[in-house]
């Protein structure tokens, strides 16, 4: 497979579904380049797969159009579709042996001697023995295996995965991961993976494109999103991120400085997405594990030039590798604080009175315009609803 | 009947079938089947050993009946009522054929295709159960009278050439025929049919297509590959449901055939309630459960193995 | 080209609507044959509009009696089958006892017995044992052959209860007693409806096993059996329509009624 070779792009141009009044998906324009690991998170409901059947060509879109490298495969029915799909809870055929589950694209498009074939794709997913049981007597992650070899048997140009670790337990989700992640790099295939699970999108993909409501909040590398979230909905969906409410006080160069509960905070303008007009609101965010925790007794060795927000310790849980603290403050109520166990101080218990510090290149600054509470997790998004 | 038409119940998570919890109280269990099982003893089960009892006597209604194991009884109502036999099997066969292929359909469209018709569509399907059968029936030799549009239009388009070359019919007439009976059982049975069909066809996960389609099934195959098998349980069932009453039945020859298309269950209708010769309508009757006893035996047996696996 | 393609998506659809309409065809004419005023004993050929029927239902002799014979005896065989059924049932699911495979085929076999053959055997049970045919017996006969269907659509619905709702009961402190009566009850009650609905068609419109065991006793079943004979009064046609209308309209409103009822809950 060479670099120039774009046949594996799946590119989506202003496609869109409505379905009555309701609209699913909004126009969207994507492209995920051929061999990547791309990823669409999202909440259930989100539209991350309808999007997804929309490229398998289980749903038609309502508008726009699906580009497979340079053909448009828009209205091609599934069965023509050089596409395939590692369903949600599987759907294995129950009346059909492993081997035959597997086999059972081979066979519709008419290859014979499926046999060597079928046999290497079982091994390549450590199966092998297993080829004449029924899917039933395996177990979920073994049946999650069969999936994706009833699938990549087929060397589909684009695999897609609609939330295909839903129904694995923890420890073997994380095992799958990493198990799928490898697959990935050894056959090259671009990959688009559904998820509500943002570890598991974080985990696997190259490319994380955040949905929510039938649109593209963010596209971007993990790490990019992680560190510096557009919108609430991202800063909050993708780990825990504290907003301050603040006010721009002046902006220069690339520096702009924030009023705060009676403090002031400073933030790169470079990563600031908001209008930065003095007077301004803007919401500052942080991390929780970017926060250093110091006892208001020793608040003379911060270090200067760092952001600070004091206030009192309100709640403190002790999880092993670290401490989580919640902060009440004027700039902020109930401000999340991670410290790692390494030293403890013991001093740091509810109702002390603290200075919470950061390295100002860890703050960013979104537009004050928007929901503060988008993208909290409330309750455990439901799996098995159809996104 | 509302609860009917609701989807069949899943298919129960464990299976408390295998091991239900040990209770205390052991004769409970025994205290709840007592009655209901005394009834099918006394009323299923004896009869037939009376049945049995009675099908080797003989004598006459006027001096008594005596057991004397006269077992050329059934040799004698064998190789009298043949024909009849014969023709049960065969109309019956016929019936059930037509009622799957017409059935399979309309199941396939409650199943799949209906939408929120999907109540009125079942409540469509057993509502006539209310109306007695035999109005219903007896509604046939209006549909299918002499010179009326059904039988001018099966005649125009030559389905009676055809029907009439299997001796289906004969000539211009299609009421009174082979024809007119199989349209009868089939008519009649066909719910029985479309129920079970419906009720396998509505548990199969409906990703089982898209996943089919997704590896290059086209519809087509997608229904002879997965959707077929997967429904086989209700064809088996829906097929037993219509081929064993449709093979005892008397009603349908009776109103819509003739002399000539007499089943076996008018023969015995008539042995026991008109010639009253109780000895040999016994031995039929023991003949026809036997016979339809080792035909579905057969037939789970065969679609056991080599389809439901 | 474009007409056949839109001919082959909806094969399926017009086959099955086709299939429906057989189904129903038989229904259309017996509404329409009620309005008839037949030349003539028998009501097979249309003459001219007629309500006089409607407006008499009860004007031939014994129709209405052979009704509500039917009636009461429908009644009693579904109150008789769905209590010994539904106990059966339940003990079938909730109990581990020897012979459960005797139990199982002795219901099944009903089922898969011709009616000719059982309406047989029960006629000369009643003829050695010399009971007198008439009411009793065909009760018995209908509650023998509805106890089946209403064991087999009892215990789909028991078997697929979770019993740890059962034990979350007596965890909360019901006794066996409550638990039956406060959560395996409700929860079976669908099952043992379709049953008891299921047990009122069937002996409703039962005729073979009937017919065997009635002796001189006239059944609505019965009396149109007899009417094909000697000649079928419009009234018939009248009964079977407002049969099915009633059925139809009982099953909508139960159903308007439950989903009103789940639309509050949700």
């Amino acid at each position: 497979m060479t670099t120039t070779d774009n046949s594996g792009d799946v590119r989506l141009s202003g496609i869109s579904k409505t379905y009555g009044s309701f609209t699913a998906v909004h126009p969207l324009d994507l492209t995920v380049p051929q061999g990547s690991f791309f990823a669409l998170l999202g909440a259930s409901g989100c539209g991350k797969t309808t999007t997804l059947r929309m490229i398998a060509g289980l749903e038609e879109p309502t508008g726009g159009t699906v580009h497979l490298g340079d053909q448009d495969v828009t209205r091609l029915p599934p069965y023509k579709r050089p596409v395939n799909t590692v369903f949600q809870s599987y759907a294995l055929f129950p009346h059909l042996d492993i081997f035959e589950n597997v086999a059972f694209g081979l066979r519709r498009r008419g290859i014979k001697g499926v046999k060597k074939q079928v046999d290497e794709m079982l091994d390549l997913v450590q199966l092998g023995e297993h080829a004449r049981k029924k899917p039933h007597q395996l177990s979920g992650g073994q049946q999650q295996r069969v999936a994706v070899a009833r699938a990549l048997i087929n060397h589909p140009r684009v695999l897609l995965l609609d939330e295909p670790l839903g129904a694995l337990d923890l420890k073997l989700r994380r095992q799958m991961q990493l198990e799928l992640k490898r697959i990935q790099t050894e056959v090259g295939i671009t990959f688009v993976h559904v998820t509500h699970d943002q570890e598991e999108a974080m985990t696997m993909a190259d490319t994380v494109a955040v949905m929510n409501a039938g649109r593209v909040e963010q596209l971007g590398a993990p790490a990019d999103l992680y560190e510096n979230p557009r919108t609430t909905f991202v800063a909050n969906f993708l780990g825990t991120s504290n907003l301050i409410e603040a006010e721009v006080d002046a902006a220069s160069g690339d520096e702009i400085v924030l009023r705060a509960g009676g403090g002031k905070l400073s933030l790169p303008s470079g990563r600031c997405g908001a209008p930065t007009a003095t007077g301004g609101k803007v919401l500052v965010g942080v991390r929780p594990e970017k926060i250093s925790l110091t006892h208001a007794g020793d608040a003379g060795a911060i270090p200067a030039g760092r952001n600070r927000v004091t206030g009192r310790i309100a709640d403190a849980s002790f999880i092993g590798v670290s401490t989580q603290y919640v902060v009440d403050s004027p700039a902020g109520t109930a401000l999340q604080v991670y410290v790692q166990n390494v030293d403890r101080d013991t001093r740091l218990v509810p109702g002390a009175e603290v200075v919470l510090h950061w390295n100002p290149a860890h703050t960013f600054g979104l537009d004050a315009a928007q929901d503060i509470q988008a993208g909290v997790e409330k309750v455990e998004p439901q799996e098995g609803v159809v996104a | 009947m509302a609860a009917v038409t609701e989807a069949p119940p899943p298919l129960a998570p464990p299976a408390p079938e295998k091991k239900p919890p040990r209770r205390r109280g052991r004769w409970m269990p025994y205290l709840l089947l007592l009655p209901g099982l005394l009834w099918l003893i006394v009323f299923f089960a004896l009869p037939m050993v009376y049945q049995a009892s009675t099908s080797v006597q003989t004598g006459s209604l006027e001096e008594g009946y005596e057991v004397t194991w006269h077992f050329a009884t059934y040799w004698d109502a064998l190789s009298e009522y043949w024909p009849q036999f014969l023709r049960s099997v065969l109309y019956a066969g016929a019936a059930t054929v037509l009622c799957l292929l017409l059935g399979y359909p309309l199941a396939y469209l409650i199943a799949f295709r209906a939408g929120r018709w999907k109540h009125l569509i079942m409540i469509l399907v057993i509502a006539p159960f209310f109306t007695s059968f035999l109005i219903r029936t007896l509604a046939w030799k209006t549909i299918l009278a002499d010179g009326g549009p059904v039988v001018g239009a099966l005649n125009a388009l030559h389905v009676l050439d055809v029907t009439s070359w299997l001796g289906m019919t004969s000539g211009d007439r299609v009421l009174a025929t082979p024809l007119a009976v199989v349209c009868g059982l089939t008519y009649n049975f066909l719910p029985f049919m479309i129920l079970p069909l419906y009720t396998s066809l509505e548990r199969i996960d409906g990703r089982l297509h898209e996943a089919a389609g997704d590896l290059y099934a086209r519809p087509f195959t997608t229904f002879r590959k997965v959707t077929f098998p997967l429904s086989m349980p209700g064809v088996v069932s829906g097929t037993l449901l219509t081929f064993i009453p449709a093979a005892g039945d008397y009603v349908n020859a009776d109103l819509l055939g003739s002399t000539d298309t007499r089943m076996i269950g008018n023969v015995i209708q008539s042995q026991f309630l008109r010639i009253l010769d109780y000895p040999t309508a016994a031995a039929l009757s023991f003949i026809l459960m036997f016979a339809i006893l080792i035909m579905v035996t057969l037939y789970i047996r065969r679609s056991g193995t080599e389809d439901l696996v | 080209m474009a007409f056949v393609d839109w001919l082959k998506r909806r094969l399926v659809v017009i086959a099955g609507l086709f299939t429906l309409a057989y189904l129903l065809l038989p229904n259309v004419v017996v509404t329409v044959f009620s309005f008839n005023d037949p030349k003539g004993r028998f009501n097979y050929e249309w003459q001219k509009f007629s309500a006089d029927a409607w407006t008499d239902p009860c004007g031939v002799a014994d129709l209405c009696g052979s009704l509500s014979l039917s009636l009461q005896i429908a009644l009693w065989a579904t109150l008789g089958a769905t209590a010994l059924g539904t106990a059966i049932a339940f003990a079938l699911v909730r109990y581990r006892f020897r012979a459960r495979g005797a139990v199982n085929s002795l219901i099944f076999l009903p089922m898969a017995m011709p009616e000719v053959v059982m309406a047989a055997s029960l006629l000369t049970l009643f003829l050695n044992m010399g009971v007198q045919l008439g009411f009793w017996t065909i009760l018995i006969a209908h509650i023998m052959f509805c106890l089946s269907f209403v064991v087999t659509a009892v215990k789909a619905r028991v078997m697929s209860m979770d019993p740890r709702l059962e034990q979350a009961a007596q965890d909360l402190y019901a006794g066996p007693f409550q638990t039956f009566l406060r959560v395996t009850l409700p929860i079976a009650a669908p099952g043992i409806a379709t049953g008891a609905l299921l047990a009122f068609a069937l002996s409703f419109d039962d005729f073979i096993i009937t017919n065997f065991n009635a002796g001189s006793t006239v059944t609505f079943p019965m009396f149109v059996w007899g009417s094909a004979q000697r000649g079928t009064p419009v009234q018939i046609n009248v009964i079977g329509t407002a049969m099915f209308v009633l059925a139809v309209l009982f099953v909508l409103t139960s159903m308007v009624i439950s989903n009103r009822r789940t639309k509050h809950k949700a």
